[in-house]
């Protein structure tokens, strides 16, 4: 998520090819790196309720997830 | 009638003055930016559906990511209910519908406290979610706001709630306004509860 812009695709690639692990990897340090938080959509096993998990690494993000999201870390208001 | 002409030109000179000015700034600025080579400012190039155009996509995203009730319950009264999770073992997975407190996520205003059994409000969380990377002039899209506000309170609820500042209802809620909203939210929980309710949105 981008002020001013919404949703941008920064970038995608199957972690299983290692190329396109580093580059998922990069891409990742990168955000975190400006600050951003990130959080993977995710389903809880007991509820089947949807919520989201928060990642601080790269090894946090589960197998099965589809996608990351980035967006602006929280400040007071 | 000389005089009158003349005093004529000079409000109409004022009157374009501003918009003489903001023409005059974009043309500076193109020319600066053609002079240095560089591709002009996206803010010196206004888009009126820009924001139209992020909204969308926040919305879809927005839907993607939450559960369907809880992006009905956006559609139709313009927030969000997060149900809280300091809650001992006991509680867990008790009826999200019903828990000891929840709180309302509306776009760019405070998240609220409140006990829905009672409806009695807590408190407001002000938070917000600004640019890092740029001048901080811009935030995000509203239902990109309200993601953000549900991923960080279902992921780390103590640590949004921690970097927010807590006021008593009030201060930037208006407290009529949010009973309101419960009320509305009563009804339209009773109401998707009705089979005999129409749906007429999907």
């Amino acid at each position: 998520m981008k002020p001013g812009h919404g949703e941008i695709l920064l970038t995608e690639g199957d972690p299983e090819l290692r190329e396109d692990e580093e580059r998922l990897i990069g891409e990742f340090r990168r955000q975190l790196d400006e600050g951003m938080w990130a959080a993977v959509p995710t389903q809880n096993a007991g509820s089947g309720r949807r919520e989201a998990m928060m990642v601080r690494s790269y090894t946090e993000i589960p197998p099965e997830a589809e996608r990351v999201i980035f967006f602006p870390r929280a400040a007071g208001g | 009638m000389l005089l009158a002409l003349l005093v004529l030109a000079l409000v109409a000179a004022v009157l374009a003055g501003p918009v003489l000015a903001r023409v005059l700034k974009r043309w500076l600025a193109r020319r600066s930016a053609a002079r240095k080579g560089r591709p002009l400012a996206e803010d010196h190039l206004y888009d009126p559906g820009r924001e139209r155009r992020a909204e969308h996509r926040a919305r879809e995203l927005l839907r993607s990511c939450v559960n369907d009730e809880e992006w009905a319950m956006y559609r139709d009264l313009g927030f969000i209910r997060v149900p809280g999770r300091h809650l001992g073992d006991t509680r867990r997975g008790s009826d999200v519908r019903r828990p000891p407190y929840a709180y309302l996520v509306y776009p760019h205003k405070p998240i609220l406290a409140y006990v829905p059994d009672t409806a009695q409000l807590l408190s407001e969380y002000c938070v917000q979610f600004p640019d890092v990377s740029g001048d901080g002039r811009s935030r995000l899209p509203a239902s990109d706001d309200v993601l953000a506000k549900w991923m960080a309170l279902t992921s780390d609820e103590a640590r949004v709630v921690g970097q927010a500042n807590m006021h008593l209802v009030g201060r930037q809620l208006d407290p009529q306004r949010v009973r309101r909203d419960l009320w509305r939210l009563s009804e339209w929980e009773r109401r998707r509860s009705d089979p005999k309710s129409v749906q007429t949105r999907s």
